[in-house]
């Protein structure tokens, strides 16, 4: 069983999609604006934010707070959230690793998008529970 | 009293009690903040140092504008300003 379901429209993945693409082979990040709902969270809107770590942006992201205000500012005025978090792991699996783990926030959901050169492999989400990241289920 | 609006990012809104934003008295970003973790209990220590100063992971705007480029928490509030707590967000696959 896992801890939710993250409701995401396949035209906001393809958005997603694109983004990862484009970025690659650095990293690339963003936010996730939408509505909750006990376990289930929809997604309404996606956004690509700045990467600021630009030393090592092929494997670490930093999302631009700036961003960051400017979602949360678009998401309220359309009676949303910031219900999560989307960045890249270009070829690497769309698994948390320590350092996502260091960074992470309870109760938003981090989307997780594996990209190649030959495009993106695979998206999975998850969300904190306690200390540890626990898979929540996409649906379209 | 100068009132401002504090908004609360959803990651700290169990201190809250779900709410998105709380009004706080104060002349200042810092009594502004002191005033919303009497009301709050356990926001602050999620939010600041014990000396007072935001947390590495946190940024504190007001306004637009991120309170470490202007007077830091001793930038003064006018009545009607708005203070966002900002998680700092990141990550990456090593």
């Amino acid at each position: 069983m896992t801890m939710g379901t993250l409701f995401l429209a396949e035209s906001l993945g393809s958005s997603l999609d694109a983004y990862a693409r484009g970025a690659y082979p650095n990293e690339t990040c963003g936010l996730l604006l939408g509505l909750n709902s006990g376990r289930e969270r929809l997604v309404a809107q996606v956004r690509e934010a700045r990467n600021l770590n630009v030393e090592r942006a092929q494997d670490r992201f930093e999302l631009d707070p700036q961003d960051f205000l400017a979602a949360d500012r678009e998401a309220r005025a359309a009676g949303l959230d910031v219900v999560g978090i989307w960045h890249t792991h270009p070829d690497h699996p769309a698994q948390p690793s320590a350092t996502d783990r260091a960074g992470a926030w309870p109760e938003w959901s981090y989307v997780i998008l594996s990209v190649s050169r030959d495009g993106v492999k695979e998206v999975r989400s998850w969300r904190l529970n306690g200390d540890d990241f626990e898979e929540e289920t996409i649906r379209s | 009293m100068t009132t401002v609006t504090v908004r609360i990012p959803t990651p700290l809104r169990a201190y809250t009690r779900g709410a998105d934003e709380v009004r706080a008295q104060g002349a200042t970003v810092a009594e502004a903040l002191r005033a919303l973790g009497t009301a709050c209990d356990g926001l602050l220590t999620r939010v600041l140092t014990p000396e007072g100063e935001p947390r590495q992971f946190v940024n504190i705007y007001l306004g637009s504008r991120n309170v470490r480029a202007l007077r830091g928490m001793e930038t003064p509030v006018n009545e009607g300003d708005v203070i966002s707590i900002v998680p700092a967000v990141a990550g990456g696959s090593a």
